[in-house]
């Protein structure tokens, strides 16, 4: 039950985009079509639950037992970089046309403040394995959900022309995550 | 100080750096993305402008179908004679070389010889607006409807709207037929780039219909197809078309047209 909890959390109430504003850059930046808005949440999502159990190893079996707590940004970032490597070639060899699609935002996912945040917010909140590994996959599927309801928005957005000039593109987008992230304060209540 | 402050921390990065390396490197073994050594040399003589002319996905896509000997390397419109040329020699074999051609809009449709039957505002796509009630803003539902959605797909940025009306850049366009496939009115042709004439209309209304719609439109009176003695110009479906194969720049159809639909282009190449 707390792990259904935690990740109901970490997807909907603490959501990653919307709420705790982190990983704006690809949030922005792939959500011009659904379809490749999909494949980036699905690339986070991998990343971000690799990386939650991963990082957590490394920070209970050797940080911890090294006193090296210190090192943890560095050794994370590591982490990440690895597992982003790993998805880039996965991608390439599966899909060439999300790869062509997703275009610098792919290795641009180490950069994903979401994905250091996930492992960062795992580590302080001393979650065990069980737990982190539950809260990555939860935090990422809520970047999945925010960044794919925001591109569809987008789509419509970019037929309307009623959109005064000076707001078109980026502008109203924009004004539009805000939107969305003044409706995700609606979950706040979820979970007492 | 103590020097084992400094090495543990370096040691256990290192360590980590060289565990995680590892593991990439088998997992580039594993998921190693095979190129053929032909495909690349192919590659770099392509345009790199991924149009999709060719229907493949991307110049990449191309060079794969041409190395395992899917498709002619001339299927690449977009490149010169001498690139193409090249690409026979990567592969050994003789490769002919197609003509050059050129997208041409067979409208003249501008804001000042096309009659306005609204005021537009709508879609700002020609996909979207061609498909609802009413179909854009001019009487003639034949002409370019002058939103630029060509201008928009065209990657070499050969395509401008001018007065309401889709133009080529002769220079720029490369015949990748973006365009032509994307126009939901199909008044956009390739026609080889040497041509000289070229009629600028694709209006089956009845003459006065097309006449009273726009003021250059083809009114399908036939005195260009009686006039030319190349027996170039035949009639289909109302429109006057010119066979540029058959054409000898004589000039008489621009000079007989009774609306000016026949006009001499710039012809390239």
């Amino acid at each position: 039950m707390d792990l259904l909890l935690l990740f109901l959390g970490a997807m909907l109430v603490n959501n990653f985009v919307l709420t705790r504003f982190l990983g704006i850059c690809p949030f922005l930046g792939v959500s011009k079509k659904v379809e490749t808005a999909v494949g980036m949440g699905m690339a986070v999502t991998f990343v971000m639950a690799l990386a939650s159990v991963i990082t957590h190893l490394v920070h209970k079996l050797l940080l911890v037992p090294a006193k090296l707590e210190y090192l943890y940004t560095i050794a994370f970032i590591l982490v990440i970089a690895s597992l982003v490597q790993l998805v880039e070639m996965v991608i390439q060899k599966s899909s060439p046309s999300l790869y062509a699609a997703l275009g610098v935002f792919l290795p641009l996912i180490t950069t994903n403040c979401a994905v250091l945040g996930v492992a960062i917010i795992n580590m302080q909140e001393e979650y065990t394995l069980m737990e982190s590994l539950v809260h990555g996959v939860g935090g990422a599927l809520g970047f999945t959900i925010a960044i794919v309801l925001f591109a569809g928005i987008r789509e419509r957005l970019d037929t309307n022309i009623n959109i005064p000039e000076a707001l078109k593109g980026l502008p109203i987008a924009l004004i539009t995550a805000g939107f969305m992230a003044t409706a995700f304060l609606g979950f706040q209540g979820l979970i007492s | 100080m103590d020097i084992t402050s400094i090495l543990y921390p370096a040691a256990a990065i290192s360590g980590l750096g060289l565990v995680f390396g590892a593991g990439l490197g088998f997992a580039a073994q594993k998921f190693a993305v095979e190129v053929d050594e032909k495909v690349e040399m192919i590659l770099e003589k392509l345009p790199g402008a991924n149009c999709g002319g060719c229907g493949y996905a991307g110049c990449e896509a191309f060079a794969n179908a041409v190395a395992e000997g899917q498709i002619e390397p001339s299927c690449c419109f977009v490149n010169d004679a001498e690139s193409t040329k090249a690409i026979g020699s990567i592969l050994g074999k003789e490769v002919k070389v197609l003509e050059r051609q050129r997208a041409m809009v067979a409208c003249r449709g501008t804001d000042e010889n096309a009659k306005e039957k609204n005021l537009y505002y709508g879609i700002t796509d020609c996909r979207d607006a061609a498909l609802i009630p009413g179909g854009g803003s001019k009487s003639c539902s034949y002409g370019c409807l002058g939103l630029g959605s060509c201008v928009e797909v065209c990657v070499f940025g050969a395509m401008s709207i001018k007065d309401g009306v889709a133009v080529v850049d002769p220079e720029k366009c490369t015949a990748c037929g973006t365009c032509v496939r994307t126009c939901p009115k199909h008044i956009i042709h390739l026609i080889p780039a040497k041509s000289t004439y070229h009629v600028n209309c694709m209006s089956e209304d009845k003459g006065k219909d097309a006449k009273s719609n726009c003021k250059v439109a083809c009114i399908g009176c036939g005195i260009c197809v009686r006039n030319c003695e190349a027996k170039a110009i035949t009639m289909k479906n109302k429109v006057a078309c010119i066979d540029n194969n058959i054409c000898v720049d004589c000039g008489v159809c621009e000079e007989k047209c009774p609306t000016k639909a026949i006009t001499q282009i710039k012809s390239v190449g």
